[in-house]
């Protein structure tokens, strides 16, 4: 990574054009040409440093639901649980965490209802209980890095 | 924003993201039946809507050298949560910041702030420099490192377009 991928990384984490040619938009900027932009873009997504280049969703606006959960997993059975948690489609990420409530996972659904299913459904297959915790409010998600 | 069938049908056709061509509005319109003005109003609708939160390069922050990241909590009282959330949101430490649902015995805690650095000192610093600065202090805390990471797909939405209507 050379300093013109982390300024491409530090401008473009939001605001690319919606416009017949958008990498030629914003290519000059950064003194490129929109061709190798787009080639430096594929480049930083094959090394991994970028997930996804496009939209980020609202769930809610969608008229979905999102939601953190947390269970407590007991250690020999971590491994297990996690791979059913992961088995979702709707569970978009999950960590391991130190605490007592050991598992924190990410559902995001499409339609209202399917949240509580497949929160459900877990409890029901591990035998353990999910905490349920919808944001109330919401302060800050910008969730941007500087590279 | 009440979405229609086609713009679930946008939806679903960038899942993996937008195309590294340049007409990429148009290659997505390609597998659609859609021209490139169809496409580019409704993903502008969609931005303007607040469906589309922001539109860009999505980072693993792990790969860019955020190594650690912790899920930093407070027990606030209700009567100063939103308060205190919105000064921590406009902290510049913090990626994250959220009041969710306290679950008793468990869990006290209703203030949520995702803290990533570098380093596990880096985030405890951070956390630290936090307390110190909104005078957090006397609430109860804890600061829940991640160990694993299982998994980090992102959400996924969109249906696809059922073909008689794609053909339209």
């Amino acid at each position: 990574m050379d300093d013109i991928d982390r300024a491409i990384i530090n401008s473009l984490q939001g605001g690319f054009p919606i416009c017949d040619q958008p990498f030629g938009a914003i290519a000059e900027p950064l003194g490129l040409t929109g061709t190798q932009l787009m080639a430096r873009i594929r480049k930083l997504k094959e090394d991994g440093i970028i997930s996804r280049f496009g939209p980020m969703w609202h769930a809610e606006r969608m008229g979905g639901e999102l939601t953190l959960s947390a269970m407590k997993v007991p250690a020999e059975r971590f491994d297990e649980v996690a791979e059913l948690v992961n088995s979702y489609p709707e569970v978009a990420h999950n960590y391991a965490r130190e605490h007592a409530l050991n598992m924190w996972f990410v559902v995001a659904t499409e339609k209202p209802g399917r949240k509580a299913e497949v929160l459900a459904e877990i409890e029901a297959r591990t035998g353990v209980e999910v905490h349920d915790m919808p944001k109330i409010q919401e302060f800050y998600v910008g969730l941007r890095f500087e590279a | 924003m009440e979405l229609s069938d086609r713009d679930h049908a946008l939806v679903s056709a960038l899942a993996e993201g937008l195309p590294l061509v340049s007409h990429p509005y148009r290659a997505v319109g390609a597998q659609l039946g859609m021209d490139e003005a169809e496409v580019i109003g409704r993903i502008q609708a969609m931005r303007d809507g607040g469906v589309i939160r922001r539109f860009g390069i999505i980072v693993r922050h792990h790969e860019l050298g955020f190594k650690a990241n912790a899920m930093s909590v407070w027990s606030i009282p209700d009567a100063v949560v939103s308060e205190v959330g919105r000064r921590l949101g406009d902290a510049p430490e913090v990626t994250l910041c959220y009041r969710r649902p306290p679950r008793l015995p468990d869990w006290p805690y209703n203030l949520f702030c995702m803290i990533h650095g570098r380093d596990r000192a880096a985030v405890e610093e951070i956390v630290a420099g936090l307390v110190r600065r909104f005078d957090l202090g006397a609430y109860p805390h804890a600061v829940l490192f991640s160990t694993r990471r299982f998994k980090q797909t992102g959400a996924r939405y969109g249906r696809p377009i059922p073909r008689a209507a794609a053909a339209e």
